[in-house]
């Protein structure tokens, strides 16, 4: 504070005393719902006891991760957590970017606008009702492609909840689905800000607007594009619980193909009480996860101060 | 301006692209919609479809008339929802504007504990064991209230921000030497200069809340009486019969099981899940954006 500077006079303080205790409800908020789950992580390194609760519990060293990484979960859960979320960040940075530039170049503003409503539309849908929609069209005894689609296509009905094989594209698919119309919205953002003379002038010379696209609206949104990216990468060892335990509706013979880091830990803590895989689990993703946001965003910071968190 | 034939190809297609891709956002929807007004029978006999031969009502008698169960989770949806929206925003605004002011004491590392929690956390597990362990949450309403959703270090930083960048520092200061406290100059001057970032975050801790159902699933295990619309329909994903389930009364509950209409019934609780949402969507859409842009990339 004012250290070795100016002292600060306790009346000079007093006057902020108000706005400490406006601060004092978030404050004990976060200590209990962020901090205290933090210094909880030690409970990866016990046997753990309820009755000796978290910090009670007899240390166990390293022996829960030793279990964890002999295990093929270990591995399946962070090829498909990783494997996901590259597709995911790929596929859907196209879309966002391929929706983002053609609705900049409509005029129309009611359609625009339509158009912009419905596809987003479905990322405020709630998760488990994503489920139902996609059991409408999957269920196998009434759903839409097998009653009404394959017969179409002569094709015999597939049990679509117990075929691993299919899952990760429908996943990709409801992924997709869900998030482009949220993701497009700061590409769009970002194009409606150019400056509007580097077109102009483009046309002046001549240029299509292919041509526009390719060497004038792309080229300046690398920098956005560069920075959504790295800050995707820095979350690619955590996944989206609802995406992969309802949608799937937590179906034993698809974990092949669903199961990520996060099924895994809730499996582990609630379904079969296994508190010790789940927790060293738990902190491996957090403390990759960590190393992961944090370097992303140190990069993206050497790039643009602004647009990082740090 | 007169459009080239190459720029009138190029909205002819932009159209064409965006309409698919409408239709192909709303048709899951759409689906929802139309099976909820289908006959139960016609379902089992010819699968979801976009043309059913038989509308019914059935579905949407059985959640207003044969179960109470159903509409007592809407309630509680409502409840969660309002009660926790409430109580956010006000703790995030009241964290958000101190934040702001760079001559308080303490305020970089203030800010820095709060957004610390937004590069790392402790994840489910101990979270988990505090909430249950500590504070002994379990099966009571504040499991669906407090875990996670109450405030988060992105609102609250979101607020901070519009608060440096909108209300000049002088104006503060000038209610300061009028004589006006800090709670006043907060609630007089701040809050009604700050309803645009207000009503934002309002929609999106609202939304948080309306479509949560990790905490009733996590915290809620045998007071089911608690259950929100959101846990309501996942559990009945695996379990139909639950919507008729009575302790109290396990021959009606036998009686009552084969009155279900079960393919139709799912469908118009998750209609009623949406239909909110969709209610109030032009508001949400408008601050979504509004929200996204303002956070900038960091969202």
């Amino acid at each position: 504070m004012t250290l070795g500077k100016k002292p600060m006079t306790f009346k000079k303080f007093r006057k902020y005393i108000p706005l400490y205790l406006m601060l004092l409800p978030g404050l004990t908020y976060l200590f209990i719902n962020n901090y205290m789950p933090m210094a909880g992580l030690v409970v990866a390194f016990k046997n753990y006891n309820a009755r000796k609760g978290i910090f009670g519990s007899d240390w166990v060293g390293f022996k829960n991760f030793e279990y964890l990484f002999k295990t093929d979960d270990a591995w399946i859960i962070t090829r498909n957590t990783i494997g996901y979320n590259f597709a995911f960040i790929i596929i859907n940075t196209c879309l966002a970017i391929t929706v983002a530039i053609i609705l900049s170049e409509l005029h129309d503003s009611k359609l625009k606008k339509f158009y912009q409503s419905a596809i987003l539309l479905p990322f405020l849908i709630s998760t488990v009702i994503i489920s139902y929609l996609v059991f409408a069209f999957l269920s196998s005894e009434n759903g839409f492609i097998n009653k009404s689609i394959l017969p179409l296509l002569g094709m015999e009905p597939i049990t679509w909840y117990g075929e691993p094989k299919y899952w990760p594209f429908i996943l990709i698919i409801v992924n997709a689905w869900r998030v482009v119309g949220y993701n497009c919205i700061i590409y769009l953002a970002t194009i409606i800000g150019f400056d509007r003379s580097y077109y102009e002038a483009a046309i002046v010379d001549g240029a299509s607007k292919m041509q526009q696209i390719r060497h004038i609206t792309l080229p300046l949104l690398r920098p956005t594009i560069i920075m959504l990216t790295l800050l995707a990468i820095g979350r690619i060892f955590y996944s989206d619980f609802g995406l992969f335990y309802q949608v799937p509706q937590n179906q034993g013979a698809l974990y092949p193909t669903t199961n990520t880091i996060d099924t895994y830990v809730y499996r582990g803590l609630l379904q079969l009480g296994n508190i010790s895989m789940s927790s060293a689990a738990g902190v491996y993703q957090s403390l990759i996860g960590f190393i992961l946001v944090l370097s992303s965003n140190l990069l993206v910071r050497k790039i643009d101060r602004e647009s990082a968190l740090i | 301006m007169v459009q080239t034939k190459e720029e009138k190809r190029f909205h002819y297609i932009g159209h064409i692209i965006m309409a698919l891709l409408a239709i192909g956002a709303l048709i899951p929807i759409v689906l929802l919609v139309i099976s909820s007004f289908t006959s139960n029978d016609e379902i089992i006999r010819r699968g979801y479809n976009f043309f059913p031969r038989e509308l019914s009502l059935e579905a949407y008698r059985f959640i207003f008339i044969s179960s109470d169960k159903i509409v007592r989770a809407y309630g509680m949806s409502f409840l969660v929802t309002a009660l926790g929206t409430t109580a956010s925003v006000i703790i995030t605004t009241m964290m958000g504007y101190p934040l702001s002011r760079r001559d308080l004491p303490f305020c970089s590392g203030l800010t820095f504990v709060v957004f610390f929690t937004m590069l790392f956390n402790g994840g489910l597990v101990p979270t988990y064991l505090t909430y249950t362990g500590i504070f002994k949450i379990k099966n009571t309403l504040w499991a669906l209230i407090i875990p996670n959703l109450l405030m988060n270090g992105f609102n609250v930083l979101l607020m901070k921000s519009y608060f440096a960048t909108n209300i000049p520092f002088e104006i503060i200061e000038a209610a300061y030497i009028d004589g006006s406290g800090e709670f006043n100059t907060f609630l007089r001057i701040v809050v009604p200069m700050s309803k645009p970032i207000i009503a934002t975050i309002g929609i999106f801790v609202g939304v948080a809340y309306w479509n949560d159902w990790n905490n009733g699933f996590i915290y809620l295990t045998t007071r089911t009486e608690l259950y929100t619309i959101q846990n309501l329909l996942n559990r009945m994903i695996q379990n139909i019969q639950f919507l008729t389930q009575n302790p109290s009364n396990l021959a009606q509950a036998s009686e009552g099981l084969s009155k279900i209409p079960s393919a139709s019934i799912r469908m118009s609780i998750a209609v009623m899940g949406i239909l909110p949402i969709v209610v109030i969507y032009p508001f949400i859409q408008n601050n979504f954006v509004k929200g996204i842009t303002l956070g900038g990339v960091k969202g």
